[in-house]
């Protein structure tokens, strides 16, 4: 059975839906990668799994459950004491989730004393040996350090260390690299790795960069407008995309374009709240849309393990086609 | 490569910033920029890549005289301006414009965007109100946005249409440089190709020259045509684009290389994770910077600064064991 079981997970915001019948199922110990541009609706996901959705938002699933408990019907408290502790969350920017005015120590141990309890000097040492699971140098000269003391990959390191502060069985890490430098970031990835591979701990991460997600995740899901348009393992989604976005989203990366004079590049730009096509969200971009594509929803096509939302998806010999 | 194609020429260029370290202590000195020599052609791009705190910005900021460099000495075709009067300074800004990383802090949120573009020609030329009118639509046409948006604000425009909007303002007083600020990487993946595809468009019709700061090399390796690596404010690597990228010879390039993300496993190089962070400029390790995050360091790097060398085809570089390493 799945770690985490998701079922057409949808968000709206008064009339525009964020997120649009999503359903996500990860393994205990998998890494799986969320890629979409800005708008795709990739945050807010994590951020309704998470329960941080506030007023006017609205989160609707059909399913939703972590090991075996539905999320749905749990009660309030019993979910705020899974979350945080079963289920923890790194933000994307460390300068500003990181809170100012108190310590590195009193900010893990915070977290800990919520969840677990024990004597102050107790806590104190699981903090000091967070930090250097975090691979934090002089860790116990950064107990005592206030966020402004610490560079962005330090502050990243922190925000880490709090978030496996009780073991989690999944991390959501939303764009965890992004407001880091690249060698920053390539020690960050290296991190999280390392730390899944060691607890066993589910790791969903959030990104935009597909170049991070084709390094570290087994399985992709690629968002567009707030649905989630393809699913497949990696490689394969990268060799052989389905979905006539996914395959735009790849040729328009600058390395698969060298030597061209010019980019190939997608027209047009995501639909906002009041311009969304009443057919496929894509059809008024792509390439291969037909007419049915223009009047109907397509659904998810395909097996469990390779599905897209598409009713013309590629074929290998298509994309070489695309590609040519 | 004729001499009169030149348009920008730095030599040493050099910028020091005095930094507080307490009342009534002695002022520290933060070497942002630390001579740092290239030379810009008419048509081309030259990429400075490098992470944060590497003198990117600072450099960026001397090229449009927005600061006067502590030494060094910056010949803009073929005038210097470090020594430039006001009313020399004055005609030789117009010469260099600048795009920024952020569309969304770079535009006033104020002014509709029409009027955002004829303020470079009210104030730098005496163009009546209609030409500038007739000029900035004529230049929204040319960036790929209706000539009617105007009247709007920049609220009402995406993150990719807004940076057009700044790459219109920067042109709209046919520079010869255009300094771009990480002009893309605010931008998401399409959007990106779409405003690079402008960037190098606009050069094929101007021969405008670029200076490209960004710290993605897939984009890099795409634009530029000549490539400086810095690392805390001095130059480790510079070279055309094809040799650094087949043939990376510093260590800090290599690694570089070897940290970005790649799709396809085949580009992938080993990954060698550099240990440790950029250090701090007010107190910069001894010898070469790079030392303390070198695999490759043996004890003369701790003591001596290494020079940057030639070592043919345009490419210099500044490490003691560069011969060595091969």
């Amino acid at each position: 059975m799945a770690l985490l079981e998701v079922e057409n997970l949808s968000v709206a915001f008064g009339a525009f839906k964020a997120v649009d019948r999503v359903s996500v199922s990860v393994d205990a110990g998998e890494v799986v990668g969320i890629v979409g541009e800005s708008g795709s609706g990739k945050s807010v996901t994590a951020l309704a799994l998470m329960g941080l959705i506030d007023e006017p938002g609205r989160v609707g699933a059909t399913r939703l459950s972590f090991d075996g408990r539905d999320l749905l019907t749990m009660r309030e408290r019993d979910r705020r004491q899974m979350l945080g502790r079963d289920i923890a969350m790194i933000f994307q920017d460390p300068m500003t989730s990181l809170n100012p005015c108190f310590t590195v120590a009193f900010q893990l141990m915070e977290t800990l004393r919520i969840h677990e309890g024990g004597s102050t000097k107790a806590l104190r040492a699981r903090a000091l040996q967070l930090l250097r699971d975090v691979d934090i140098p002089d860790a116990e000269r950064r107990l005592d350090a206030y966020p402004h003391q610490l560079s962005g990959g330090m502050s990243q390191r922190v925000m880490v260390a709090m978030a496996i502060a009780c073991n989690p069985r999944l991390l959501i890490a939303d764009e965890p690299t992004t407001a880091l430098d690249v060698t920053i970031q390539a020690q960050m990835l290296a991190l999280l790795l390392k730390l899944q591979r060691e607890r066993g701990m589910a790791l969903v991460l959030i990104t935009h960069d597909l170049g991070v997600v084709a390094e570290v995740a087994q399985r992709v899901l690629v968002m567009y407008a707030g649905q989630v348009v393809e699913t497949a393992q990696v490689p394969q989604i990268f060799e052989a995309p389905r979905h006539p976005y996914t395959e735009a989203l790849l040729s328009a990366l600058p390395e698969h374009n060298i030597g061209q004079r010019r980019l190939r590049s997608m027209g047009g730009m995501v639909p906002g709240a009041f311009d969304r096509p009443a057919g496929c969200l894509l059809a008024p971009r792509c390439a291969c849309a037909q007419p049915r594509c223009r009047a109907e929803q397509p659904p998810m096509i395909g097996d469990a393990g390779a599905q897209a939302r598409c009713f013309f998806p590629l074929t290998q010999h298509a994309t070489a086609r695309v590609q040519a | 490569m004729s001499e009169s194609n030149i348009v920008l020429q730095a030599k040493a260029l050099a910028k020091h910033y005095p930094v507080s370290t307490g009342f009534l202590k002695p002022k520290a000195l933060a070497r942002a920029l630390d001579g740092v020599s290239f030379t810009l052609t008419a048509g081309k791009t030259l990429a400075v890549v490098g992470e944060s705190g590497c003198g990117k910005s600072t450099l960026a900021r001397q090229l449009t005289m927005i600061e006067p460099p502590t030494s060094g000495q910056l010949l803009l075709g073929g005038a210097d301006v470090t020594h430039a009067d006001a009313a020399l300074k004055r005609q030789l800004r117009q010469q260099v414009q600048m795009v920024f990383q952020n569309p969304f802090a770079s535009l006033n949120p104020r002014k509709k965007i029409g009027l955002a573009l004829e303020e470079p020609l009210a104030i730098n030329t005496s163009a009546t109100k209609v030409e500038r009118s007739a000029r900035a639509r004529a230049m929204m046409a040319r960036v790929g946005l209706r000539p009617e948006h105007d009247a709007r604000y920049p609220h009402m425009f995406s993150g990719g249409q807004r940076q057009r909007v700044a790459i219109a303002r920067a042109l709209m007083l046919a520079p010869a440089i255009v300094v771009l600020d990480e002009p893309v990487s605010a931008l998401d993946v399409s959007i990106q190709a779409q405003v690079l595809n402008l960037l190098m468009d606009l050069q094929d019709e101007t021969r405008v020259a670029y200076v490209f700061i960004s710290h993605n090399l897939a984009v890099v390796e795409l634009i530029a045509d000549e490539v400086l690596v810095m690392y805390l404010g001095k130059v480790v690597e510079q070279a055309p684009k094809h040799t650094l990228f087949a043939a990376p010879r510093h260590p800090y390039t290599r690694a570089l290389l070897a940290s970005t993300p790649r799709i396809d496993a085949a580009s992938r190089q080993a990954r060698q994770v550099l240990t440790g962070e950029l250090p701090s400029p007010l107190n910069p390790p001894s010898g070469c910077a790079f030392h303390k995050r070198c695999p490759f360091a043996v004890e003369r790097c701790r003591v001596e600064v290494p020079a940057l060398e030639a070592l043919g085809g345009g490419q210099q570089v500044a490490c003691h064991r560069v011969a060595e390493l091969g």
